[in-house]
């Protein structure tokens, strides 16, 4: 028993229980386990259908050690918002309300409750988990699918080359909304994410981040390289760690040397049928993005 | 089943319940822990999608009864702490 | 007008809504505009405006919003309101099933309206009875003081133990809803005794006692769940005859026996049944024609009173619904349902009065005379229509 006491980084309090039915290596069901972590136990969640809902709540029972509610896909942020304004009817504005929705709950069907609650200026932390498509139905394309990823109602073919769209970037949306901290974090920097939730949380008004969360059977990878598909989209420049203060744009972690598109892309299914083309096209956008948020930075 | 108990709403009032829910069933592969390897650097806590790794007096506590084998604390240790073995080769 | 006591007023229908939620003390309201429904929502924010109803208000964006929002807050534990109107009742659909799912005690207004298309902001019932099989009690207002009377009602209803059931409160639009009538406006202390403290029942979101609200319910459960709000349904009945009567002793109004209201029905030859403000013309009808003719006012079309009405409707000469919309396909819902608690019964159906195509005394005179020649027995007769 030679073994080193153990440093924990982030709070030990685990407030998502086990036995919950996510995929083994669920990217999703980490970022909810390490989000709850930084909102602690006195917090009320309100979750949208999808794979979150679904895996966590089997009647009877929860894997929820904090209030929970879910009411329909579309309206998390509706419900929160009604949440909110009861607890400041009763005087428990103490009390932190939190939003776990995937990328279909919140930019694509939740869009219109999420940008009524962030004009009306709700104080609640919205966390989208991004896993680029929707998973729970079995892995079709949404507005949040990255260009070129196949999904099953953007099937690679000799026509289409997999989705055609680009992402939809929602958090510059929220910035737009004067939401005043909106964050991108991703479940393979959970330090930077748990500090985002904190900030999140002491933020008066709405705050939103937007996590990207790997999903083994909807990306296609095998399950125990959640972690390394999240490290290799931040260090290629795919996925962008920043945050947006009162407006004011950071990155938070800057890759020491951003490596090619292509060794997040090959590992996946999901890009298996890109062309050198594809792939330098694909590197092209990612070089722009980057430069965009390069001049960002000297901005500030 | 026949034991559920019907709440008005479809309330649940036992949080955590889902650990009634043994998920260890579904592993293939079992995370074996070299505790004399390991550097206490809590990686393999950190990035459990299922809180099954926790901390302990030495190293780690890997929790069976609900780990689905993922392999996330395998991949992620930085000093292979940590060797997937399948479960039929446990002894 | 010495009956209806010292503080009487002149308003309209969306006044007397918006007045009970006042009385009531509601803590959370969530509404989003809609014609016939506006004024309520603006009534509310001015009566918040001027202090005179301490309350959250929600400027949601839509109605889906605005029911989404107030489940959010039942939830949290709190008394809420909202309102809504046709296209934004429809909107609200799928989350009317939540509700009631969720045994939420939460109170809605609806000041019924035509749906598109073609788009018509006038009066029929075709929203409100299109959500008849979401769960919710359903009660149909004659008068404005009927209106203030039901909503104060409606929440004793609603957040009672055996019920815990979301209840709509329907009052035709414009007729009633930007129509001048005398209301007597009962003391705001009496009403708050009368609804008594807001004690969530069966849930609560709070970090102090954990709950999980809104699960998965899969097929070893969910029709548990479902026959369990049927039963509730089944309690209302005799819920809404209490408060009905407790309502009576503390107020000195009732409305029938809460669930269905009988006029001149004991000697009649026929029978009218109908719901909502058409029925203030059939008693005229009866008053000043017909005295052969009875009234019977479905108040509560949800729990659907059909044994009390099949007693009323036995021997008589001819009886006869009148709906003020359609199932297209099939026989109209109000006759429906009568029949299928009088099936020996010969009923006729008419359809009168959609998109606020007015129903005049002549109109109900039509209606009558289809009962008497014993037509409209396997198709509806539509009354006053040009095609």
């Amino acid at each position: 028993m030679s073994g080193r006491k153990p440093r924990l980084p982030i709070p030990k309090e685990e407030l998502l229980a086990p036995g919950h039915r996510a995929c083994a290596g669920c990217g999703s069901a980490l970022c909810v386990r390490l989000c709850l972590k930084a909102l602690g136990r006195n917090t009320i969640v309100v979750t949208s259908t999808g794979c979150i809902e679904v895996t966590t709540t089997p009647y009877p029972e929860t894997a929820w050690e904090v209030p929970w509610i879910h009411v329909a896909f579309e309206n998390a942020a509706a419900v929160a918002s009604g949440v909110e304004r009861a607890l400041k009817a009763l005087d428990r504005e103490d009390v932190t309300v939190a939003v776990f929705s995937g990328d279909g709950g919140t930019v694509d069907i939740g869009f219109q409750a999420l940008s009524g609650m962030a004009e009306r200026g709700h104080n609640v932390v919205y966390i989208c988990y991004d896993n680029e498509a929707y998973m729970n139905t079995g892995v079709q394309r949404s507005g949040a699918t990255p260009p070129y990823a196949a999904t099953t109602t953007t099937p690679a073919g000799k026509v289409w080359r997999g989705e055609m769209r680009p992402k939809k970037d929602m958090p510059r949306i929220m910035v737009d909304h004067g939401v005043p901290y909106v964050a991108t974090a991703c479940i393979s920097h959970p330090q930077d994410l748990i500090k985002k939730v904190e900030k999140a949380k002491e933020t008066d008004g709405p705050a939103y981040i937007h996590v990207l969360c790997p999903c083994p059977p909807g990306w296609g990878y095998d399950s125990s390289e959640t972690v390394e598909i999240g490290e290799l989209a931040v260090d290629t420049g795919m996925w962008v760690l920043y945050e947006v203060e009162d407006g004011e744009f950071r990155l938070t972690y800057r890759p020491r040397e951003r490596k090619p598109v292509e060794e997040y892309l090959k590992r996946q299914k999901r890009f298996q049928h890109l062309t050198e083309e594809e792939i330098e096209e694909i590197q092209r956008m990612v070089d722009e993005q980057w430069e965009e948020l390069e001049r960002l930075e000297r901005e500030r | 089943m026949s034991e559920m108990e019907y709440t008005i709403g479809a309330v649940i009032k036992e949080p955590g319940s889902t650990r009634r829910n043994k998920t260890g069933r579904w592993r293939v592969f079992r995370p074996v822990l070299d505790e004399d390897k390991c550097v206490g650097c809590a990686r393999c806590f950190m990035f459990c999608p299922d809180g099954c790794v926790r901390p302990a007096e030495d190293a780690f506590k890997i929790d069976y009864e609900y780990c689905k084998g993922c392999g996330i604390c395998a991949k992620v240790c930085p000093v292979d702490a940590i060797e997937m073995v399948l479960e039929e080769e446990m002894e | 007008m010495t009956e209806l006591g010292p503080d009487v007023r002149v308003i309209n229908g969306n006044y007397a809504a918006a007045e009970a939620v006042r009385l009531v003390d509601v803590d959370v309201i969530a509404a989003y505009p809609i014609t016939p429904q506006t004024p309520i929502v603006e009534y509310l924010s001015e009566f918040i405006a001027n202090g005179e109803l301490d309350a959250e208000f929600i400027h949601v964006e839509s109605e889906h919003s605005a029911i989404s929002a107030v489940v959010g807050a039942s939830a949290t534990g709190v008394r809420v309101f909202t309102a809504t109107a046709s296209q934004g009742l429809a909107l609200m659909h799928e989350v009317l099933f939540i509700a009631s799912g969720l045994r939420l005690p939460i109170v809605m207004a609806v000041a019924n309206r035509a749906l598109s298309a073609p788009i018509n902001i006038w009066c029929d019932h075709s929203d409100t009875v299109a959500q008849r099989d979401t769960c919710w009690i359903q009660l149909y207002c004659e008068s404005n003081q009927e209106i203030l009377d039901t909503i104060i009602q409606a929440y004793r209803i609603a957040e009672h133990e055996d019920v815990l059931l979301p209840v709509m409160v329907c009052f035709d639009g414009f007729t009633l809803s930007h129509t001048l009538e005398p209301v007597a406006i009962p003391d705001e202390e009496r009403v708050r005794e009368f609804v008594g403290e807001f004690e969530p029942v069966h849930c609560r979101l709070d970090p102090e006692e954990p709950m999980t609200i809104g699960p998965v319910g899969g097929p070893d459960c969910y029709m548990e769940f479902k026959k369990m709000q049927h039963e509730a349904m089944e309690r209302a009945r005799e819920v809404i005859g209490e408060v009905n009567r407790e309502f009576s002793d503390a107020f000195g109004r009732s409305y029938g026996d809460g669930l269905v209201e009988e006029y001149n029905t004991e000697d009649a030859d026929y029978i009218v049944i109908a719901m909502g403000s058409v029925c203030g013309t059939v008693k005229h009808v009866i008053d000043e024609e017909r005295p052969d003719v009875g009234l019977v006012r479905v108040k509560a079309y949800r729990p659907f009173p059909g044994d009390r009405i099949a007693e009323i409707i036995q021997d008589r000469e001819g009886v006869v619904t009148i709906d003020r919309t359609h199932s297209y396909g099939a026989m109209p819902p109000l006759w429906t349902d009568v029949k299928a608690h009088a099936p020996d019964v010969e009923v006729s159906s008419t359809i009168a009065g959609l998109g606020g195509r007015d129903v005049r005394p002549e109109d109900v005179l039509r209606a009558i005379k289809v009962a008497e020649e014993g037509k409209g027995t396997d198709e509806p007769v539509w009354i006053n229509v040009n095609v």
